[in-house]
C-alpha cells in the first residue's frame, strides 16, 4: 500500500467527523460496548471526550487481535490516520451518519447501447463483512443485467467490461441539490417578503439576507466591474457566493454524514469553467486586444508575452477551482488530524494519551471550528471577488 | 487518492445541470426582483432624504420670512401707537384749549351780566330809595305841617337854621 503512506502523510481529518471514531473501531464498540448510548452523546465536547475515554478498551482489543491474526484484516483493525481522512473527504455513494448508519443514494448508470439502471446504493453487496469500508462489493443493475463492481481503491467498474457513464446522486451531488433548492426556496422568499411591503425595511429572512447581498453588490460587483455593467454579472456572483458559503457552512454542520461540496472538485470544476466561460463571452476588443496584441509590448517580447496570457486565460479559473477545493478540504483536513491523534496515542501509548490527546485536540479543534466558519465566509467572498476581477478584465473600457 | 483529484463525470454533470438551471431560476425569481427592490428602496430613501432636505430649507426660508414679517409688524405696531399716542395728546389738549375759551368766555358773559343786573339793581334801588325818600319826607312834612303852631316852629327853626346873611 504505497498509497496508504501517501496518504498518511496528509494527515488528515474531516471537521464533522470528529464526532465519529473510525469505523473500524466503531464495529469493535458495537460488539462489546453499548454503542447506541455513545450515540446519545450530543454535545460536541462531550463526544470527544467520550471519543478518549472509550479508546481505552479497544486499545486492548487491538492488541490482541493483532497478536491473533496476521492476515489482510489486520490492516483493517489498524487506525490509519489517512486512509480514514481521505475516506470521509471523499465523495460518496451514501451519506455515512455514524457507526454503521448510512442512507443510501440513488445509482444511476447509463450503459453504452443498454440504456439506464437506476438502483439504490444498499444493493451493493459483498461476501465478508457488510459494513467493511475496504471490501469490494457487487450490484446487478435492474434493467440492463449489468454487474457492477466497487472497488474502494479504484472505484467503480463493470464486470464484462461495458462502457458506462455513472451519473449516481452520490452525496455531494446530493447536498449540492440540498443547497439549490434551498437557496431558491429562501430567496424566492426573500423576494416575496420585498414586494409584499415594497420600500419597507426589510424584516425576517430578508433581513438576514440582505446584508449577504449588499454586500456582494456593494463591496464585490459595484467598486469592480462598475454600476452599469455589474447589472448583468450579479446574478452569477450572487448565485455563487450564496453557494458557496451555504455549501461551506453544509459542511461544518456534524452528524448529517459531513457534506465536502465545495470541497469536490467535480463541482468546483464546473462553478471555475462558468467563470471563463463568462469572461470569455463578454470579452471586449480591448481585452482580447491585450491579450493577443498587447500595445506598448516589443515585437520580440511579444512572442513571449502572448503565450504566458494565453495560459493564464486559462490558469486563472483552474486556480480559482483548486483554492476553493483545496482550501475547504484542508480546513477539514487539519481538524480531523487531531481527531485522528487522539487515536494514534491511544494505540501507540495507550488510553491514558489518549484521553490527554484528546482534551488537547478538543481545545484545539473548537478553536479551528470557529477558524472554519471564517473561513467558510472568506472562501466565497474570495471566489466571488476574483471571478468579479476577471469579468472586470473582460470588459473594461480602454483608458488610456 | 485520485478520487480526490479528478473530477467525476457525474458529479461535473449534475453540477452543471443544476448550477445552470439554478442560475436561470434565480435570476428570474430572485435576483431580480431583490436587486430591483433593494434600488427602489434606495432610490426612493435618497429621494426622501431629499425632499426632506428642501423641506427643511423651505421652512427656514419661512421662518425668516415669519421673522421679517413679525419684525415689520412690530414697526408698523410701534408707529400705530405712536400715531394714536399723538392723536390722543392732541385731542385732550385741543378739547382742554376748547374748555378752557368756552370757560372764558363763559365767564366773560357772566361777568357782563351780572354787571348789567348789578347797574340795573343799583338804579332800581336808588329809585326805590328815592321814592323811599320822598314819601318818608312827604309824610314827615305832611306830620310836620298838620298844625300851625308845628309848621311854624318848623319854619322858625329852618329859619334860624338857614344863615340869610
Amino acid at each position: 500500500m504505497g498509497k496508504g503512506a501517501f496518504i498518511r502523510d496528509y494527515l488528515c481529518v474531516f471537521l464533522h467527523r470528529f464526532f465519529e471514531p473510525p469505523r473500524s473501531m466503531i464495529i469493535r464498540h458495537t460488539k462489546r460496548l453499548a454503542f447506541s448510548a455513545l450515540l446519545m452523546g450530543a454535545s460536541i465536547i462531550a463526544f470527544a471526550q467520550t471519543d478518549g475515554h472509550d479508546g481505552e478498551e479497544p486499545h486492548e482489543q487491538m492488541s490482541h487481535s493483532t497478536h491473533d491474526a496476521h492476515d489482510t484484516h489486520d490492516a483493517h483493525d489498524e487506525f490509519i490516520a489517512g486512509e480514514y481522512i481521505i475516506h470521509h473527504i471523499s465523495d460518496a455513494n451514501e451519506i455515512h451518519f455514524f457507526g454503521n448508519v448510512s442512507a443510501p443514494l440513488p445509482m444511476i448508470i447509463y450503459v453504452e447501447g443498454k440504456g439506464f439502471d437506476v438502483f439504490m446504493s444498499s444493493a451493493f453487496s459483498s461476501d465478508g463483512d457488510p459494513h467493511d469500508v475496504h471490501a469490494i462489493k457487487t450490484a446487478t443493475g435492474p434493467s440492463t443485467g449489468t454487474v457492477y463492481i466497487k472497488d474502494p481503491e479504484t472505484g467503480l467498474r463493470s464486470e464484462g467490461g461495458e462502457a458506462f457513464w455513472d451519473i449516481s446522486i452520490t452525496k455531494s451531488v446530493f447536498g449540492m441539490l440540498f443547497i439549490f433548492s434551498m437557496l431558491i426556496f429562501m430567496l424566492r422568499a426573500m423576494a416575496k417578503s420585498y414586494s409584499k411591503n415594497p420600500g419597507k425595511a426589510p424584516s425576517g429572512l430578508a433581513n438576514v439576507l440582505e446584508p449577504l447581498v449588499l454586500f456582494v453588490r456593494d463591496d464585490i460587483a459595484v467598486p469592480i466591474i462598475g454600476k452599469t455593467k455589474s447589472d448583468k454579472f450579479l446574478p452569477f456572483l450572487l448565485t455563487t457566493f450564496f453557494f458557496i458559503v451555504a455549501s461551506n457552512l453544509l459542511g461544518l454542520v456534524p452528524f448529517i454524514g459531513g457534506f465536502n461540496i465545495t470541497g469536490t472538485i467535480g463541482v468546483t470544476i464546473v462553478l471555475a469553467f462558468v467563470v471563463f466561460f463568462i469572461t470569455t463571452v463578454n470579452g471586449n476588443k480591448h481585452y482580447w486586444g491585450h491579450l493577443f496584441w498587447p500595445p506598448g509590448v516589443p515585437n520580440l517580447v511579444k512572442l513571449l508575452v502572448v503565450p504566458i496570457e494565453v495560459f493564464g486565460m486559462f490558469l486563472k479559473p483552474t486556480v480559482l477551482m483548486i483554492r476553493l477545493t483545496a482550501n475547504m478540504s484542508a480546513g477539514h483536513i487539519i481538524i480531523l488530524s487531531f481527531v485522528s491523534l487522539v487515536f494514534i496515542f491511544n494505540q501507540n501509548y495507550g488510553g491514558v494519551a489518549g484521553i490527554g490527546m484528546g482534551v488537547f485536540s478538543t481545545l484545539f479543534m473548537i478553536f479551528m471550528y470557529f477558524l472554519e466558519l471564517l473561513v467558510a465566509f472568506l472562501q466565497a467572498y474570495v471566489f466571488t471577488l476574483l471571478a468579479a476581477i476577471y469579468f472586470a478584465d473582460a470588459t473594461q473600457e480602454p483608458h488610456h | 487518492m485520485g478520487t480526490l483529484l479528478t473530477p467525476a463525470f457525474g458529479t461535473v454533470f449534475w453540477a452543471t445541470l443544476s448550477f445552470l438551471m439554478v442560475l436561470f431560476i434565480l435570476r428570474k425569481l430572485a435576483w431580480g426582483p431583490i436587486l430591483k427592490a433593494l434600488a427602489d428602496r434606495e432610490e426612493s430613501i435618497s429621494n426622501a432624504l431629499l425632499s426632506a432636505d428642501r423641506a427643511r430649507e423651505e421652512m427656514a426660508d419661512l421662518n425668516s420670512d415669519n421673522e421679517r414679517l413679525l419684525q415689520e409688524a412690530r414697526v408698523s405696531r410701534d408707529q400705530m401707537m405712536k400715531e394714536s399716542r399723538d392723536m390722543a395728546n392732541k385731542i385732550v389738549s385741543d378739547a382742554k384749549a376748547r374748555a378752557k375759551t368756552e370757560a372764558s368766555k363763559e365767564v366773560d358773559a357772566a361777568r357782563v351780566a351780572i354787571q348789567t343786573e348789578r347797574k340795573s339793581a343799583v338804579a332800581e334801588l336808588k329809585a326805590e330809595v328815592a321814592k323811599l325818600s320822598i314819601d318818608i319826607a312827604e309824610k314827615l312834612i305832611r306830620d310836620e305841617l298838620s298844625d300851625l303852631d308845628k309848621q311854624k316852629t318848623l319854619v322858625d327853626k329852618l329859619i334860624s337854621e338857614s344863615t340869610l346873611n
